[in-house]
């Protein structure tokens, strides 16, 4: 079977899920490009977006909606050249319109799991959990009518643990995206060692036509991506709770993810990104990790703390933060949470006194959404770091304990041959995580 | 035409502020005043100058596609909206694309001439930051052949028939020379929109105009031959601007030395399913330049400001061009040497034109009438050029679609 007749019935498993439901927007756009390339002879494309909740099911077409009328709009020129036949299409809102309907047409949302059984692939993102990935699978590949090949979006389960417990004979690949799927331009790729080389070809075009940027990790749990991002959490955590010793564990957790953010020019502090993620989520990833990795000490007390107080983060339908170890306000942290009280203290109520303990960001210091797109970003990092290396204040030092934990974590992923090279490493964090720089850099030596 | 005819004169013109990217104030997203404020605005301030709306015997506005960026149509009854008293008086709406300005003055100028009217307010309006860049293209598409053009046309219709033009030039004059006349144009025309508070450009704080007009042309995000710094803007604006007798000039209690008289003009109408034969020329824009002198009897050497309709940087060298002042590829040459900058020997809009003042489409020809006549009658503030007396006139020139409707006009002071 080629690429494209691969591509005629696509499954997706947790289809209204964040990572699913980007998962489909790509998948559908990319079918109905297919279809649109081979005229009117084009065979019926389906995809059968599947969820066990209906009401994620209609945000999923809203949701889908928007981005394909957003993406239609961004390419309104190749659309006029694939529509010139169509004699009624004739100005820019005529053609985007039809692009949305051809999408959203190949759509088939339902919450029934049989719709998987005449798919060719199907693209599982359901949540990160173990038994219930090998369960679905399990009852999809006895029934498939078409020998079907498995794309798993899992972030921290090696492939070739659930290729042997769901028996597919190497019929299964790693293809993990970021979140969201529609913007980070990485994807990871993880070949089980049984990997079918066939799937292998199909992924790398797969993720080609997706214009994404493929970074392979080896088959190990956490791969690249989470294998430094759960490191650097811990970090950050284990900081945290040496900080407490001398002030509130509340005003220690927003002095290391200030100091991760603002001093290390990330886009987000490490506490935000763990709620982000989700502060459950983290905990199935660790666990993961923590049982296939011999002699790991991949937990946390505190987030199993937090987590068991319903203090979750992850998003709303609508994109927007869920309170976790930070509490939002339109966005931005306002509050830090104390697992003591069970509520938030406000930031205002620590920044100016933990802020001036910590002195000040280097002077030539720029925040990172302007960082990224300086045309001259090495030389600014160079000076930048340069001068942070000179300073002997507080924040300054936790900064360069923390770079170089970093560091040493991605140096440790390619030791452990989960990377191939050095890297490999920094441009899944410059990719996947939107750093303005790799974790593998002299800045911190 | 019988020149033996009564004398027209234009005062108390009014330009709102032009509002879109590059105004601090603009943001997309954010609430704006609609197409209705703009008229009122721009209408009320003429009618402050003259007395009120009780002096006005018609009124004319000029837009392009209210109907597409605001559903609206019917404009000649938003004119009573400006004033009560214009309530039960003649009004009309006049489009003709780009070129609606242009054809509002001169129905204005006709009413005066037919005897009428002796005073009427001319308004010319457009709103366009309603929608995205790709849906206003659609509807600026307009200004072309619908049936014939749009469905081969590119994503940014106009933008496209212009990059073609600019392609032949370079083909046939040279690429590089032609750029960096494109530059300088874009320069001057910044520059000058820096002096006039209402122009989009006005804030404009960019330190090398020209190498940032250089930057190379993308097509894949935009056309061939041509960079955003190349088109004029997306503007909301909105001017108006008394058309008079010299009976109303008495009625409404003006001076000649703060009014312009209307000295000469062209109207001119190509035919819109019929592509131009030479994509270097404005033939349009020529035949109505001439006409405009001829009738005047004046020629380019008795000008002393003009008013080009750069909606392009290669529309405004193609101007130069067609208006007679540079041999065909001789307008880079001229641009390059300074002639067309406030500086130059006929220094073209200064107050920074389409590109820098901005492009409210429809209302863009009844601007240039204001500009002229502020820079004619001394209201010109920071922008003001010193005319000499050897070259008394100035001359506006308003184009619609690829050069299909042009109205050229000439003013002279009127003491």
């Amino acid at each position: 079977m080629n690429y494209a007749d691969r591509l005629e019935n696509v499954a997706v498993l947790g289809a209204a899920g964040k990572m699913g439901s980007g998962i489909v927007l790509l998948t559908a756009m990319e079918m109905a490009d297919l279809k649109l390339e081979s005229g009117p002879a084009a065979k019926d494309y389906v995809l059968q977006a599947i969820d066990v909740s209906p009401q994620g099911l209609s945000g999923l077409l809203k949701y889908l909606r928007d981005q394909v009328l957003r993406a239609a709009e961004k390419k309104a020129g190749g659309l006029r050249k694939a529509y010139e036949g169509r004699p009624d299409l004739v100005e820019n809102e005529d053609v985007v319109r039809q692009y949305v309907e051809d999408v959203l047409s190949l759509v088939r949302p339902t919450t029934k799991i049989e719709a998987a059984y005449d798919a060719a692939i199907v693209f599982e993102a359901v949540s990160e959990n173990p038994e219930l990935k090998v369960k679905l699978l399990s009852q999809i590949k006895a029934h498939n009518t078409k020998n079907a090949l498995f794309l798993t979006n899992t972030s921290s389960i090696p492939i070739s643990e659930l290729n042997d417990k769901v028996k597919l004979d190497g019929r299964i690949i790693g293809f993990h995206f970021y979140n969201p799927p529609a913007v980070q331009k990485l994807v990871e790729i993880i070949r089980a060692e049984a990997t079918v080389p066939d799937l292998a070809d199909f992924a790398t075009q797969f993720a080609k036509k997706l214009r994404k940027t493929v970074v392979p990790s080896h088959d190990v749990a956490g791969f690249i991506g989470n294998g430094h991002f759960m490191r650097d959490a811990l970090h950050a955590i284990a900081e945290a709770e040496k900080l407490a010793a001398d002030m509130s564990l509340v005003e220690a957790v927003y002095v290391v993810n200030k100091v991760s953010q603002d001093f290390l020019i990330r886009p987000m502090g490490i506490f935000q990104l763990i709620d982000y993620v989700g502060v459950d989520v983290c905990q199935y990833i660790l666990k993961v990790m923590n049982d296939r990795t011999p002699g790991a000490k991949l937990h946390s007390a505190l987030l199993d703390r937090v987590a068991a107080l319903g203090v979750l983060g992850g998003q709303f339908a609508d994109g927007s933060q869920k309170d976790g170890f930070l509490k939002y306000e339109k966005g931005r942290p306002a509050g830090v949470f104390d697992p003591d009280k069970k509520a938030y203290v406000p930031v205002a109520e620590i920044a100016a006194r933990r802020d001036e303990k910590l002195g000040p960001q280097p002077a030539q210091a720029k925040p990172w959404k302007q960082v990224i797109s300086l045309a001259d970003k090495a030389a600014f990092l160079d000076g930048y770091f340069k001068e942070l290396r000179e300073m002997t204040t507080p924040g300054a030092e936790l900064a360069r304990a923390y770079g170089r934990r970093s560091k040493d974590i991605g140096l440790g992923l390619v030791k452990d041959r989960v990377a191939a090279r050095d890297e490999d490493v920094n441009t899944v964090l410059l990719t996947g995580f939107y750093h303005a720089y790799g974790p593998i850099n002299h800045y911190f030596d | 035409m019988n020149n033996d005819h009564r004398k027209v004169f234009m005062t108390a013109g009014y330009q709102t502020v032009s509002m879109g990217s590059g105004r601090k104030e603009f943001h997309p997203k954010k609430a704006r005043p609609g197409l209705e404020d703009y008229i009122k605005e721009a209408g009320q301030g003429t009618l402050k100058q003259i007395g009120g709306g009780k002096n006005v015997d018609e009124g004319v506005i000029s837009n392009f596609m209210a109907a597409r960026f605001n559903r609206q149509g019917h404009l000649a009854a938003l004119i009573p909206s400006v004033d009560e008293t214009l309530r039960w008086k003649p009004c009309i709406r006049v489009e003709g694309a780009c070129g609606s300005g242009g054809l509002g003055l001169m129905t204005a100028v006709k009413s005066v001439l037919a005897g009428t009217a002796d005073v009427v307010l001319t308004i010319g309006v457009e709103v366009q930051n309603t929608v995205k860049a790709i849906y206003g293209a659609d509807y600026l598409a307009g200004a072309g052949w619908y049936k014939g053009e749009r469905k081969k046309g590119h994503v940014y219709f106009f933008p496209a028939l212009f990059s073609d033009r600019a392609g032949a030039y370079f083909e046939k004059f040279g690429r590089d020379k032609t750029r960096r006349a494109f530059a300088r144009w874009y320069r001057n025309a910044v520059e000058n929109a820096r002096l006039c508070e209402t122009a989009q450009e006005f804030q404009n704080a960019t330190a090398d105009l020209e190498a940032l007009g250089l930057t190379e042309p993308n097509p894949r995000s935009f056309v061939d031959h041509l960079n955003v710094f190349d088109c004029s803007k997306v503007s909301d604006a909105g001017a108006a601007i008394a058309v008079v007798s010299e009976e109303g000039l008495k009625r409404i209690g003006t001076a000649k030395s703060a009014a312009v008289e209307v000295v000469g003009w062209g109207q001119v109408e190509a035919d819109l399913t019929v592509p131009p034969e030479d994509p270097t020329r404005l033939e349009t824009t020529a035949r109505a330049v001439k006409k405009a002198l001829d009738s005047a009897g004046i020629s380019l050497k008795d000008l002393g400001a003009v008013e080009c309709h750069d909606c392009f940087t290669i529309s405004g060298l193609l101007s130069v061009e067609a208006m007679g002042l540079a041999k065909p590829g001789e307008g880079p040459d001229y641009v390059l040497d300074g002639q067309t900058s406030r500086q130059g020997a006929v220094p073209f809009n200064t107050s920074g034109g389409l590109i820098g003042w901005g492009h409210p489409t429809g209302g863009t020809g009844v601007r240039q009438a204001v500009t002229i006549w502020q820079q004619l009658t001394g209201k010109a503030g920071n922008w003001r050029i010193a005319l000499p007396s050897s070259r008394p006139y100035a001359l506006s020139i308003n184009m619609g679609g690829n050069d299909k409707t042009v109205v050229a006009i000439v003013y002279r002071r009127a003491d």
